[in-house]
C-alpha cells in the first residue's frame, strides 16, 4: 500500500493559504480594537466579547451534531470571527441572555439555514444585530460612556452617542455648532473615547485593522476605499449645501459604525460580490444607502441597514457585472 | 520595471534545485519503447518490421497526413516488437520496441561539434527540412512545428516570439540549454525567422533566470534581429497568450491563433531541435529532461533518447527516494502523474519531479468561502467557481458562453485556493465536454 | 361599524370584484386549447418525472401518448405493464408491451480480484477520474467506485459497498429508468431483461483488452477464450473484442457457462445452489442481501 504512487491531477502543489488561516488574520486584525474597548469599557467588554464568542461556537456545535448531523466545522475559525464582528456591534452593558439570543439568530437563522459557511447571502453578524436592535431597542441603544478600566459591568453612567445627539440636536431645531460643543473633540473621537459599540469607537484601532488585512492580501482596497469615499463625497455635499444642518464628513467617518462595517463587515468574503467592478459599485451603495439613513431615516446610525441590503444585490452583481474578458475584439477585413 | 501580463497570476516557489547543474549526456539504455504518438495529430505509420535492423536516426514511422510528424529510432538495434505501452496517458498506446546494439547513426548526420550559423537552405527548404525530421513543440505541446511555420493565405507574421520562460517550478531544462547551447539556439532562432520571412525576433526570459538573459544578451549582438527581454517571475508567464501580452502587450482575441495577430510563438527547446535539423541533418530523436526532486541525491539535466525508460533517469539521478509519493511528468502545475517508471520519455517531456510523500497528498476539501482569490488569479478573468459549478450540474451551454474553452488549464486557481477545492478538475470536465460537443455538432453540418 | 371599516370593506371587495372579472376575461382570451385525455393520461401515469420513458417529465409522455399514431416504441418503466395498459385503454390504441428490465453493473473487479496500483485522491467523481487517467487499477474499463451512478439514481436503490467498492443495485426496487446508465462515463450498466424469480446470468466484465493484460489486471476479467460460446446450445453468446456477452432475451439460464468460465467471470444470481465451481464464486461474491 505505501509503495504505490499517487495519480491524482494537476496541480500537484498548492498554495499555503487556508481558511482557518485567513480567519485568524480577520481575529489578528480585530486585535487593536478589542483592546481599546476593554481600555474604554472594562470588564463589561470583556464579558460580552467572550459571551458571543463562545455561544456563537456552541450553537454552530450544536446545530451542526444535532440538528443537521453533518461535520463539525468550527476549528475553521468562521464562527471565531461572526461572534466578534457580533460583540463589537454591541453596547458593553447589554445583558447576556440578549447577546445569547442575537448569536442564536446570527449563527443559526443567518447563517446554518442557508447551508453553513459560504451558502449564507446575508452578513451573519449584522442579521444578529439588526434582529436585537429591532427586538430590544432600548437596551441596544443605550451605550455607556467610556471611563476606563475600573468601570464596572452595569453601574456604569450611559448617555447617547454623538450621532444620536446631532440627529435629536437638529430635530429639536439647535444649531450645529450648538451641538459640536456637546459632542467628544476630534481627537478623541480618533482615539475612540466616546459612547458607542465596542467596536465602532476607536478609528485608530480599527484603522491598524485595515493595514493588516490590505498588507496580510486578505482583502483588497476596493470595499473599504469605496464605502469612505462615497461616505465622503456624499456627505461632504451634503455639507457644502447646508453646514448648519449637516455634521462635516469627518464627523461622519469617525462616529458610528462607518469603519467597522466598510473595513470588517462589508469586506465579508461570502456577502460581498466576487470581482472588483462589483466590489466598488457595491461599496459606492453602501456609502450611499448609509447616508441616506442617516440623514433621511428615523435611526442615527445606518451602515448594518445599509450593507445588508446591499447583500441582497450581490448575486445580481456577480451576474451582470463580469471581469473584462481577456482578447481583442476581432477585427475583421 | 519588468514587463509581465497583467492579470491574474501566482507566485509558487521556484525550487530550480538543478539550475547550476550542467547537462550531461544519459548513457543509451538496453532497449527503449517509442511511442508513434508523441504530438497532437494522428500518430504516425510504422515503416519498420520486427527483426529489422536499424541505425540511430533512422525513420520508423512516417507521419499520418499534414497535422502529424515522423518519428525516428533514438538508438541502433534489432526492432525486438510492436506492441503496446503505457504511457504517460495512463492508457496503452502503440509503440516500438528496439533492442540495443551498438549507436551507429545514419551517415546523413552531421556529428560534429562546431556550431554552423550560416544558414544555406531557403525558406520551403527548412520548413520541408522540419517537416522530415519530427519536429513538434518542445514545450510540452507537441505541435508539429512545421505546420505553425506554414503560414496561410491571408495571414501575416511580423514578429517570432521565443519562449524562454520556464515558469513551471523545478524545471531547469530550457535554462540549461540556453546558457549551454546559447549559440545554436540563436541560430535555431534566425533559421525559424527565415522560415517565417520576419525581421524581428524577441526572447522572454524569467528574471530568476539571470545568467541566462546576459549570455543570451550577450551572444544576441551577433545575430541580426534578436532581442532579450527579461520578464518579472509569474506564474503562468510561459503561457503563450501570457507572453504575447507581456512582450507585445497585445491579447490573443478568445478562439483565435497567436497568427491572428501576427505572431508565432516557440519555445528555445524546439529553436535548438531546428537548428539540429538544418544545420546537422539530425532529426528529432533526443532531448533534454530535467530529473529533480528534493529528497533525489543527484538531480540534473541529461540530454535523453527518446524512448528510454523514466526509471533510467531516475537511476542516474541517484536512485528512487525512499519517501517518493508522486512521480510528476512535467512541471508541478500542469504536469501528469505516472503510476509506473516504466514509461518512456518522448518528445514533450520536459521534467521529472520527483514529489515526497508529505507533499503527494491533497488536502481536505472545505466549502467555498467565496473568496474569489480563484478569480483574480486567472491570467484570462475567468470566473473558475462560476466554471467549476456549471460543469458538474452539467450545464455546457452556458459554461461555452462563459469562456470556459479559453482555459489554460494552467492550474492556479486550484493552487490558490484556500479551501482546498478541486476547481480545476471540473473545468477540464466541462472543457473536454465542451469541446466533445463543438466537434460532434461540426460533424453533423 | 364605523365609517372607516365600511369604507374598508366595500372599497376592498369592489378592488377584488374587479380583479376577478378582469382575470376572467384575460384567461378565456389567452386560453390555449389543450387535448383534454393529455390531463387524463397524465394522472395515470406514476409522477415521477425520471426520464426513463425518453421524455423531459410525465406530462410531455402523456402527450407524447396522445399524439401517437401507436405504442410501438413507448414505455413507461417505472409503471411498467399495468399503466400502459390502462394508457391504452383510454385512448383506444393497442398497448405494446415492453419486457421489465433491472440495471446490472457489468465488472465485478473488487479490490481482491482487481488490485489497485496507484492511489487516486482527486475528486470522487467517476467522470473526472475517468478523464483523467485509467483509475486506480491497471483496468482502464471497470468500475472506478466514486459513484456518480448512485448519486443519479432517484428512486434510491443503489448504494455504493464500502469493501467490494462497486455500487449494488436492488432488485426489488430497480425501475430501469436509465439514469445510472447515462450517468456512468465508462457505459458499465446495461438494462437487461428481467427473469423469472429475479434471475440473472451475465458476464461480470467490460474488459476488452487481451488475454494476457486482462488477467494481470484483474483475476476475474474476461479473455475472450470462447469457452462460453462453445458450450451454449441457445447461441446466445457473442465474442467481441475480447469481451463475451450473453443475450438476455436468449439465454434460457441452464448455467452451463457460468461453470465452464476459466477466469469465473459470469456470475449467476437467485439460483438453487449446487456443489460446482459456480456456487464457490456467488458464496464470495454474489450478496444477495439488499439493504
Amino acid at each position: 500500500m505505501s509503495s504505490l504512487l499517487n495519480i491524482s491531477p494537476s496541480p500537484h502543489i498548492h498554495g499555503k493559504e487556508t481558511t482557518r488561516k485567513l480567519m485568524f488574520s480577520v481575529v489578528i486584525a480585530l486585535i487593536p480594537a478589542l483592546f481599546t474597548s476593554i481600555f474604554y469599557f472594562g470588564t463589561g467588554a470583556v464579558i460580552v466579547t467572550l459571551t458571543s464568542v463562545s455561544a456563537c461556537i456552541i450553537f454552530e456545535y450544536i446545530i451542526q451534531r444535532f440538528i443537521l448531523k453533518r461535520p463539525i466545522s468550527i476549528t475553521d475559525g468562521s464562527a471565531v470571527v461572526t461572534g466578534l464582528l457580533l460583540a463589537f456591534n454591541l453596547p458593553s452593558n447589554i445583558p447576556v441572555h440578549i447577546i445569547i439570543i442575537g448569536s442564536l439568530v446570527a449563527i443559526g437563522i443567518a447563517k446554518m439555514t442557508f447551508g453553513g459557511l459560504g451558502n449564507n447571502p446575508f452578513n451573519p453578524a449584522l442579521v444578529g444585530r439588526v434582529f436585537m436592535l429591532i427586538s430590544f431597542p432600548v437596551q441596544m441603544t443605550t451605550w455607556p460612556i467610556p471611563a476606563g478600566f475600573k468601570t464596572g459591568y452595569t453601574d456604569a453612567v450611559t448617555g447617547a452617542t454623538p450621532l444620536a445627539v446631532i440627529k435629536e440636536g437638529i430635530k429639536n431645531g439647535e444649531s450645529l455648532i450648538q451641538l459640536m460643543e456637546k459632542v467628544p473633540s476630534t481627537f478623541q473621537m480618533i482615539l475612540g473615547k466616546m459612547g458607542g459599540s465596542m467596536g465602532e469607537v476607536s478609528t485608530l484601532a480599527l484603522l491598524i485593522g485595515l493595514v493588516y488585512l490590505l498588507y496580510k492580501k486578505v482583502i483588497t482596497w476596493h470595499i473599504p476605499i469605496a464605502v469612505i469615499g462615497s461616505i465622503s463625497v456624499f456627505t461632504g455635499i451634503l455639507w457644502l449645501v447646508n453646514p448648519e444642518s449637516n455634521a462635516n464628513p469627518l464627523f461622519h467617518l469617525l462616529t458610528g459604525g462607518i469603519l467597522l462595517g466598510a473595513i470588517f463587515m462589508a469586506t465579508d468574503y461570502v456577502t460581498s460580490p466576487m470581482n472588483p467592478k462589483a466590489m466598488l459599485i457595491y461599496g459606492c451603495g453602501i456609502g450611499i444607502l448609509t447616508v441616506i439613513i442617516r440623514v433621511w431615516g428615523a435611526y442615527p446610525e445606518g451602515v448594518s441597514f445599509a450593507i445588508l441590503i446591499m447583500n441582497a444585490f450581490v448575486p445580481l452583481m456577480n451576474a451582470y457585472i463580469k471581469p473584462k474578458p481577456f482578447g481583442e475584439e476581432v477585427k475583421y477585413g | 520595471m519588468l514587463k509581465t501580463f497583467p492579470t491574474g497570476g501566482i507566485h509558487p516557489p521556484d525550487n530550480k534545485l538543478t539550475a547550476g547543474i550542467g547537462l550531461r549526456y544519459l548513457p543509451v539504455p538496453e532497449s527503449v519503447a517509442i511511442p508513434v504518438s508523441q504530438h497532437i495529430g494522428a500518430p504516425a505509420n510504422i515503416v519498420v518490421n520486427k527483426g529489422d535492423y536499424i541505425k540511430t536516426g533512422e525513420l520508423i514511422a512516417a507521419a499520418n497526413g499534414f497535422i502529424s510528424a515522423n518519428i525516428h529510432a533514438s538508438v541502433s538495434g534489432k526492432v525486438n516488437r510492436i506492441d503496446t505501452i503505457t504511457d504517460v496517458s495512463g492508457y496503452p498506446q502503440t509503440a516500438v520496441f528496439i533492442d540495443v546494439e551498438g549507436d551507429e547513426w545514419v551517415k546523413t548526420i552531421d556529428r560534429s561539434s562546431e556550431i554552423n550559423k550560416e544558414i544555406k537552405l531557403t525558406t520551403e527548404e527548412i520548413i520541408k527540412r522540419c517537416c522530415e525530421s519530427g519536429i513538434v513543440g518542445m514545450g510540452g505541446a507537441t505541435f508539429p512545428s512545421h505546420v505553425k511555420l506554414s503560414v496561410p493565405e491571408g495571414k501575416k507574421c511580423t514578429v517570432l516570439i521565443i519562449n524562454g520562460v520556464e515558469c513551471e517550478p523545478y524545471l531547469t531544462a530550457d535554462h540549461r540549454l540556453m546558457i549551454e547551447k546559447g549559440e545554436q539556439v540563436l541560430t535555431g532562432i534566425t533559421i525559424l525567422m527565415k522560415a517565417l520571412r520576419v525581421e524581428k525576433a524577441m526572447i522572454g526570459i524569467e528574471s530568476n533566470k539571470p545568467d541566462a538573459i546576459n549570455h543570451i544578451r550577450n551572444l544576441a549582438t551577433g545575430f541580426k534581429g534578436i532581442t532579450v527581454h527579461a520578464l518579472k517571475v509569474k506564474y503562468p508567464q510561459g503561457g503563450e497568450k501570457q507572453l504575447i501580452k507581456a512582450l507585445m502587450n497585445r491579447e490573443v482575441p478568445s478562439g483565435h491563433l497567436p497568427l491572428d495577430i501576427g505572431t508565432v510563438v516557440y519555445n528555445v527547446g524546439t529553436a535548438f531541435a531546428v537548428y539540429e535539423a538544418v544545420q546537422k541533418n539530425k532529426p528529432l530523436f533526443e532531448r533534454v529532461v530535467t530529473i529533480t526532486g528534493k529528497s533525489l541525491t543527484n538531480p540534473g539535466n541529461f540530454f535523453v533518447r527518446i524512448g528510454t525508460p523514466v526509471s533510467k533517469l531516475i537511476e542516474a539521478a541517484g536512485g528512487m527516494p525512499g519517501d517518493t509519493g508522486k512521480i510528476v511528468n512535467g512541471g508541478p502545475m500542469m504536469g501528469r502523474a505516472i503510476s509506473n517508471i516504466d514509461v518512456p520519455v518522448i518528445k514533450g517531456t520536459s521534467g521529472i519531479l520527483l514529489l515526497p510523500r508529505t507533499e503527494s497528498q491533497r488536502a481536505e476539501i472545505k466549502p467555498c468561502i467565496r473568496c474569489a482569490r480563484c478569480v483574480s488569479v486567472c491570467g484570462f478573468s475567468l470566473e473558475a467557481f462560476l466554471l467549476v459549478t456549471l460543469s458538474e450540474k452539467g450545464l455546457y451551454e452556458r459554461a461555452a458562453d462563459e469562456r470556459i474553452t479559453d482555459c489554460l488549464e494552467c492550474g492556479s486557481c486550484s493552487y490558490i485556493c484556500p479551501a482546498n477545492r478541486p476547481l480545476l478538475d471540473y473545468i477540464r470536465l466541462g472543457k473536454s465536454t465542451v469541446i466533445r460537443m463543438a466537434r460532434e455538432r461540426n460533424m453533423k453540418q | 361599524m364605523s365609517a372607516t371599516v365600511l369604507i374598508t370593506i366595500i372599497s376592498l371587495s369592489l378592488l377584488a370584484l374587479v380583479s376577478a372579472v378582469i382575470l376572467y376575461f384575460i384567461a378565456q382570451k389567452f386560453k390555449i386549447y389543450e387535448d383534454p385525455r393529455i390531463d387524463e393520461i397524465q394522472a395515470l401515469l406514476p409522477a415521477a418525472n425520471c426520464g426513463g420513458c425518453g421524455f423531459a417529465g410525465c406530462r410531455n409522455f402523456a402527450e407524447a401518448l396522445v399524439k401517437a399514431e401507436s405504442f410501438n416504441g413507448l414505455n413507461c418503466p417505472v409503471g411498467g405493464g399495468p399503466v400502459m395498459e390502462l394508457a391504452a385503454n383510454l385512448l383506444g390504441k393497442e398497448a405494446h408491451p415492453a419486457d421489465p428490465l433491472v440495471a446490472v453493473l457489468l465488472c465485478n473487479g473488487t479490490p481482491e480480484f482487481r488490485p489497485r496500483t496507484s492511489i487516486y485522491d482527486g475528486p470522487s467523481d467517476c467522470r473526472i477520474s475517468n478523464n483523467l487517467y485509467r483509475g486506480d487499477t491497471d483496468c482502464r474499463y471497470g468500475c472506478m467506485g466514486y459513484g456518480d451512478c448512485v448519486r443519479a439514481c432517484t428512486f434510491d436503490t443503489m448504494y455504493m459497498d464500502s469493501t467490494s467498492r462497486l455500487p449494488v443495485i436492488a432488485d426489488d426496487k430497480c425501475l430501469a429508468c436509465g439514469a445510472c446508465v447515462k450517468a456512468c462515463p465508462r457505459g458499465l450498466i446495461e438494462l437487461r431483461k428481467k427473469a423469472k424469480k429475479d434471475r440473472k446470468i451475465y458476464v461480470a466484465c467490460s474488459n476488452c483488452d487481451k488475454g494476457g493484460p486482462a488477467r494481470r489486471a484483474c483475476k476475474v476479467a474476461c479473455t475472450g477464450c470462447s469457452k462460453c460460446l462453445k458450450v451454449c446450445a441457445f447461441d446466445a453468446i457473442t465474442i467481441e473484442n475480447n469481451l463475451a456477452y450473453i443475450d438476455a432475451k436468449k439465454c434460457t439460464f441452464c448455467r452451463k457457462c457460468v461453470q465452464e468460465c476459466p477466469t469465473n467471470s459470469i456470475l449467476e444470481f437467485n439460483f438453487p445452489s449446487r456443489k460446482t465451481k459456480g456456487e464457490v464464486q456467488n458464496e464470495t461474491v454474489t450478496d444477495n442481501q439488499f439493504v
